[in-house]
């Protein structure tokens, strides 16, 4: 039987949590054992290839791009976890929500310190994805079956959730994983 | 000095510069200069030595006060859902219109100021307002344009009553256009007693045997928990500490519950006398009637009747004669919130701080006013005790049913031909009383308020008392023409706003059940909506701090149990990917007009 695929992604986020999956260290090549990886920065493949048991998102939505992945990651994956504090609460990138988007643009592109702009127009090649009114957190737009908390995760929660949900077992997450004060 | 100064300090001094009567403080305070300003603070928290930060947190949180200033006049308009269904909305708009503002704001030239409140407890003569403490009932759409006229010319709300309301509404000191709106008496609370006869004979007995007596009569507390009488007292009486406290519970500010609005007018000789007795049974002095802010209307007369009741011997030193019994009671007047009707968080604004609710334990019959044993019942449970004392627990024991003695007050209201208060033996079927006011073909019926149960005609067969139907009196009905999802709306808007907002599950859990209704109302809600409903609501019950998050679901929750077809018909399948809640053209439309381009991955 062919193995279960996971596919992550990274949407408006730090790569933190990425870096967190990594963490998983010399387990990562039991992880080969349980699981392919389709489309994730880890293996670089950039579509998906087909139906994805897991899909893990690290990061909110802040532009049309992260929108479009993670529709297309319900699309292809059973089960989809918002991974972190940013695909969850929308974090550091939300503290933007506060803030009408017409003034953060034009702290970003016009008026900052340190901006240099004679002509005054905002960054509009074709090929940038439009920013979004505000930031959304991943279950805002699409429907998420599991949480991860932390900024990042540690590295065992997620394998243990990954191990837990690809081995239908229950997980078993000691308190220290999941206190964060 | 300032005359604010010099006004502050004289009303501090009239209240000993006590920081327990912060309440009373800061509403003579506002009464007086409009507002509790900024430097009012500060000279407030001179006066009776606190800081500045603790008269702040009492003016910021309830409604009625305030420290910004307001108009000469503020009209409050009830935004219960009875109100709405009887024309708040146009009677809002007349109102809007003849002033020239919107709801929430005040008159350009400062006199008038328009806004919303909760539920003011005139559900029986709806659309009701309050201006000032004046209150008008039977809106319509002319007497909002009237109304504006009259206070444009007068600038006196209380020239607005032109014909009185029945009994004591009609009293000089009072002079208001309620109405009482009795429709069935009963033997325990509306009936006739002397005033003092049930007094004298617990005087003759000793405290223990008036506690036994309450016990014998297996009285349970009328707020609607339903807690026996007896034992609360005794628990009270055996505390430790020599000052000993009774309150009354009168911040009757359940949506729908206006019985205790009728007792207070016509038979208060009743309530205080069940007071004085509760005082002589768990060993107190002190009295403390917690009025609601909205009824302040009736408290010239309340404060008439304890005077008389002094004057005659029934109050103050030596009551009735008997040595070393000394009780008397004061009036603490509320401010607008419903969350003091939990009865530590009366306890702490009769203590002059913001209403939050306390931990428990300590209970208050151990530590409560003060850190002194406290015992707090409702208005209906004096007056049960005043009636058990004069007829003898045995006659009230047999009146009612076997787990729920004695009869109830409801107060009923909604689509019915006669909505008033009602006085049944505990254990009456619903469907008697729908038909007796007149409601028989009801559609849905709110039992105890939002914090109840809505029933559907599946239950209409089960019986009103606490071991059935409990409630604390309120009897709301609607006709099958009524929106049942937006009642429960309605009702979530309100626990929104009266949220406290101390706990984490109350604040946050209620806005997120609102938005999950709105949400189905508005056609975004999926089959596993309901699930999630659910789900939250059952969380907010059990780990919120006090009665009122314990509480607030039980519109989604009944709502889920006896009308779950109604909203299976409001949800549907999700059509793609994305949530029917998320909206890809509203967020992208404001960046497509900064930046004056189209996405291309979203096309319109």
């Amino acid at each position: 039987m062919a193995k279960p695929k996971v596919a992550t992604a990274s949407l408006a986020g730090c790569f933190g949590c990425h870096m967190s999956i990594l963490d998983i260290d010399e387990r990562i090549l039991q992880l080969i054992e349980l699981v392919d990886f389709d489309k994730s920065p880890v293996d670089d493949i950039k579509e998906f290839t087909g139906r994805c048991a897991v899909g893990l998102i690290e990061g909110g939505c802040c532009n049309e791009e992260n929108v479009r992945v993670l529709k297309d990651f319900r699309k292809h994956c059973d089960i989809l976890i918002s991974v972190g504090e940013c695909a969850i609460c929308g974090g550091i990138p939300a503290m933007r929500n506060t803030i009408p988007l017409k003034e953060c643009m034009d702290e970003a592109y016009r008026n900052g310190p340190s901006v240099y702009n004679p002509t005054g127009v905002y960054p509009n090649d074709p090929a940038l994805p439009l920013v979004l009114n505000k930031v959304y957190p991943c279950h805002e737009v699409v429907k998420i079956d599991y949480h991860l908390q932390g900024c990042p995760p540690p590295a065992d929660t997620i394998w243990q959730a990954l191990v837990a949900l690809l081995t239908n077992k229950p997980m078993d997450l000691p308190y220290e994983l999941i206190k964060y004060d | 000095m300032s005359e604010l100064e010099q006004g502050i300090r004289q009303i501090c001094a009239t209240f000993h510069n006590d920081k327990s009567r912060m309440m009373d403080i800061v509403q003579a305070v506002q009464a007086r200069f409009g507002c509790v300003s900024s430097v009012a603070l500060d000279l407030i928290a001179k006066a009776v030595g606190t800081a500045r930060v603790e008269v702040e947190s009492t003016v910021s949180f309830y409604t009625f006060l305030t420290d910004q200033p307001k108009g000469k006049i503020v009209i409050r308009l009830c935004s219960d859902v009875i109100d709405e269904m009887f024309g708040m909305g146009p009677v809002a708009r007349a109102f809007e219109d003849a002033l020239g503002i919107k709801v929430g704001q005040t008159t350009p030239d400062g006199a008038i100021t328009l806004e919303w409140t909760a539920c003011i407890g005139m559900c029986d003569q709806a659309p009701a307002a309050i201006i000032n403490d004046t209150v008008v009932t039977y809106l319509s759409t002319d007497k909002a344009r009237e109304i504006v006229a009259e206070l444009r010319k007068s600038g006196d709300p209380r020239k607005l009553v032109h014909r009185l309301g029945d009994g004591h509404n009609a009293h000089p000191l009072v002079r208001s256009m309620v109405h009482n709106s009795i429709r069935r008496k009963g033997p325990v609370v509306f009936a006739d007693l002397p005033p003092g006869s049930a007094l004298r004979k617990a005087l003759a007995m000793s405290p223990v045997e008036v506690i036994r007596d309450v016990k014998t009569s297996r009285l349970r507390g009328r707020g609607g928990a339903g807690f026996p009488a007896g034992m609360k007292w005794e628990f009270t009486r055996q505390s430790e500490g020599e000052r000993k406290i009774v309150i009354c519970n009168a911040d009757e500010g359940e949506p729908g519950t206006f019985k205790d609005r009728v007792i207070l007018t016509e038979y208060a000789d009743l309530l205080f006398e069940g007071m004085a007795i509760a005082g002589y049974a768990i060993g107190a002095k002190e009295g403390i009637l917690y009025l609601r802010g909205e009824y302040a209307y009736m408290r010239p007369l309340l404060d008439h009747i304890l005077q008389v009741r002094r004057d005659a011997g029934l109050l103050g030193r030596e009551v009735c004669g008997k040595r070393g019994f000394d009780f008397d009671i004061r009036i603490q007047l509320g401010a607008g919130a419903y969350v003091c009707g939990e009865e530590t968080s009366l306890i702490s604004s009769c203590e002059g701080l913001r209403g939050d609710p306390k931990n428990r334990p300590p209970f208050p019959a151990q530590k409560g006013y003060l850190g002194c044993p406290t015992s707090v019942n409702n208005v209906e449970t004096y007056c049960c005790v005043a009636r058990i004392l004069d007829r003898g627990p045995g006659w009230f024991a047999e009146i009612g049913s076997k787990g729920s003695p004695g009869t109830k007050l409801f107060s009923v209201s909604g689509d019915c031909a006669s909505p008033g208060v009602y006085e049944y033996p505990f254990g009456v079927k619903l469907i008697e009383l729908l038909r007796d006011v007149g409601a028989e073909d009801a559609a849905a019926v709110q039992v105890g308020g939002p914090s109840g149960h809505l029933v559907g005609p599946a239950d209409y067969n089960r019986s009103l008392e606490y071991d059935d139907l409990a409630t604390g009196g309120s009897i709301v009905i609607f006709n099958k023409d009524r929106n049942v999802v937006h009642v429960v709306r309605k009702y979530l808007e309100f626990f929104v706003e009266e949220s406290c907002g101390y706990c984490t599950p109350c604040r946050v859990g209620n806005v997120l059940l609102l938005q999950k209704i709105e949400d189905i109302l508005h056609g975004r809600g999926t089959p596993a909506d309901l699930a999630y409903l659910e789900q939250l609501a059952k969380t907010v019950k059990v780990t919120s701090r006090c009665g009122l998050g314990q509480t607030s679901p039980n519109p989604v929750l009944s709502l889920l149990k006896s009308f779950r077809p109604v909203l299976e018909a409001l949800v549907k399948p999700q059509a793609d990917e994305f949530l029917p809640t998320f909206d890809i053209r509203a967020a992208l439309g404001s960046t497509e007009d900064l930046i004056g381009r189209k996405s291309v991955v979203f096309t319109p």
